[in-house]
């Protein structure tokens, strides 16, 4: 029977929803091309990790040792080429996470397989597989195949599957030595470090008045900072604002920045890359500004406008200041 | 400190209209505007700090036509010593596979320290062809870089990881790095600066001379089709004038409960 890979993703003792994700669409494709699905947990004291994926597999794989605590690329690399090369499995699913987008590249030279990267779906049709992509900032799909190979390596982005059990499954566990000292490991983990804490918590947040790239210039943030406080609403941003320095890290909305839940999320100049709107998935509601009617944040927003911030925001800014003077 | 920085030539769509070519695998890039990718521009940067620094060269690399030439223009201005083009005019048959095996061969007869990329391209993002050609050259890598210095001989790396945490590493040079954005405040280059650089040694190579098998030149994805995102739903526009939209606006924040 044929075999499919998932690498399980975990940090600090916890598994990460990846592994949900990458669990959920493996399952799916196990029961279409009737084969097993096979977890593969590298790590240290992991049973209770495995305790939480074991009725969404049919076998883990465990590799546990005291020198696998830290995640690595390169042991990861080793362990799982010998895995492939043992099982040939004809899918392996790698998070593109921080550690994904190391590893998986790697183990493609390493075991010879092909790799897509960053993949929101996978499609198995007579025979023939195709992952489906995001480019050009999400405002282009696209379906990739794949030359000829023994299997594939495909990285899932998150937060695209339910992180639902998928099936019913009792997994099997199987547990493996691997001998690290054959592997030489230049690179050596310190610490992990947070980001610094600042005096608002934009998590904590009702109203956010978000500020993107089209804002142009540093200067030009007063007008959004002036909507922010009109509305009594904590002013927050997209990514490229924190790189260059604008504005505090934590402010930052997003996957490398905070997930936030406000009741409305305005988004000014912001065009919506998923990597943006995977941390407002929990926003109540979502008002995008932005005068590329193309913008992919007018695909998820409830409500748009399609413009010039510069010249809907301060007549805005002016009418809810009218408006609370009036009431 | 020898570093060698691998860059890209990329259409910015922004704010564009894309439509998808005959094809039917790419999109129209007649009418777009290109430039360095935003990504490869923190990278080139950081390289050049490092120079300043600790004294040493800068080298950028592009696979691509004449026209990408500009990318390496660019880095030339910003403080590259060299540039080397690998001439390939179409490069979308290329894929990350093809590219990493390409940039690697090339890097291969080079001396180095650092290898830097972008973490990956605004294009296609696909964000492998760093790793892949760590793996090629058997060096030592780290990924998403945010903070980066150099300590007895060694980088000391800061890897971003999801939610904003950071993984702090030590790592043995040689090694390739890919550079996240936000690490440094890529320099401004002005068109004077540009035509300065032109002084500068830009080096091409034919393809055909790096003596690369076809088997590698075979790439291993195959874009079947580019397409519109399907038809969502999407946002209800509010329309007219700014006036009429703020009032409609104020509607819905006193109905969502967030103003009185
Ligand atoms: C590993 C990784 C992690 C990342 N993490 C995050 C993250 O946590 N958060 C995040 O935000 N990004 C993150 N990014 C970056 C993300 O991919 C995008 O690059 C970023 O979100 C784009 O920010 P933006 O929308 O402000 O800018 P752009 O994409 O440049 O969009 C600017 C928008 O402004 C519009 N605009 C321009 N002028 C005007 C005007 N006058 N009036 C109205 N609209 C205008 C344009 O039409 C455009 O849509 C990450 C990327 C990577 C690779």
């Amino acid at each position: 029977m044929s075999e499919l890979f998932v690498i399980v993703e975990h940090r600090l003792g916890e598994i990460r929803d990846i592994t949900f994700e990458m669990l959920w669409k493996a399952g799916e494709l196990a029961e279409t091309l009737s084969s097993n699905l096979t977890a593969i947990l590298i790590g240290h004291e992991v049973n209770s990790i495995a305790e939480k994926i074991s009725d969404r597999a049919d076998k883990i794989i465990i590799f546990d040792d005291e020198g696998l605590k830290n995640f690595n690329a390169d042991i990861y690399k080793e362990i799982i080429s010998r895995l492939i090369e043992e099982s040939k499995p004809t899918l392996t699913l790698i998070g593109n996470t921080s550690w994904g987008m190391e590893l998986a590249p790697c183990l493609s030279i390493r075991a010879g397989l092909p790799l897509a990267t960053d993949c929101i779906d996978i499609i198995s049709k007579n025979g023939n597989l195709i992952a489906q992509r995001q480019m050009y900032s999400g405002k282009i799909f696209a379906n990739v195949s794949f030359a000829e190979s023994d299997g594939y390596i495909l990285t899932i982005r998150s937060g695209i599957f339910p992180t639902d059990r998928i099936g019913d499954r009792q997994a099997q566990i199987v547990q493996k030595d691997f001998p690290l000292k054959d592997i030489t490991v230049k690179k050596n983990f310190i610490e992990f470090v947070e980001t610094a804490a600042g005096d608002v918590d934009i998590t904590q947040a009702e109203l956010l008045i978000s500020v993107g790239r089209g804002i142009g210039e540093e200067d030009n943030i007063t007008i959004v900072k002036e909507l922010a406080e009109a509305l009594n609403g904590i002013l927050s941003c997209s990514r490229p604002i924190v790189d260059k320095n604008w504005l505090p890290k934590y402010l930052q909305v997003g996957t490398s920045g905070k997930s936030v839940t406000p009741k409305v999320y305005i988004a000014v100049g912001i065009s919506g890359a998923f990597q943006h709107l995977a941390g407002i998935s929990g926003a109540g509601t979502v008002i995008a500004i932005n005068k590329d009617p193309k913008a992919p944040i007018f695909r998820t927003a409830d409500y748009g406008i399609v413009g010039d911030l510069f010249k809907i925001v301060p007549v805005l800014k002016d009418k809810i200041l009218e408006v609370k003077k009036g009431g | 400190m020898d570093i060698i920085v691998c860059a890209k030539n990329v259409p910015d769509v922004a704010e564009a209209d894309l439509n998808i070519s005959d094809k039917g695998t790419d999109i129209d890039k007649e009418d777009l505007v290109f430039g360095i990718n935003d990504w490869d521009n923190y990278a080139i940067e950081e390289a050049v700090l490092l120079k300043e620094k600790y004294g040493g060269t800068v080298t950028a690399i592009t696979v691509g036509n004449e026209d990408d030439e500009e990318v390496l223009r660019r880095c030339l201005a910003m403080g590259a010593d060299r540039a080397i083009r690998i001439e390939a005019d179409d490069i979308s048959r290329f894929d990350s596979f093809v590219i990493s095996k390409i940039l690697s061969r090339v890097v291969k007869d080079l001396q180095f320290d650092l290898i830097f990329t972008g973490v990956l391209a605004e294009d296609d993002y696909y964000g492998m062809v760093g790793m892949m050609m760590a793996e090629e050259l058997n060096i030592n890598h780290a990924n998403m870089i945010t903070a980066l210095e150099i300590e007895d001989g060694k980088a000391r790396t800061t890897s971003e990881l999801e939610g904003g945490l950071g993984e702090v590493s030590l790592i043995e040079l040689p090694a390739l790095l890919t550079i996240q954005t936000g690490i440094n405040e890529p320099r401004y280059v002005s068109i004077l600066g540009i035509r300065k650089a032109a002084k500068k040694e830009l080096k091409t190579i034919e393809l055909p001379d790096l003596g690369i098998s076809d088997e590698e030149l075979s790439p291993r994805t195959i874009i079947e089709e580019a397409f519109l995102p399907p038809e969502t739903e999407g946002a209800e526009i509010l329309a007219g004038d700014p006036d009429k939209i703020s009032s409609d606006l104020i509607e819905i924040l006193k109905k969502k409960g967030v103003m009185e």
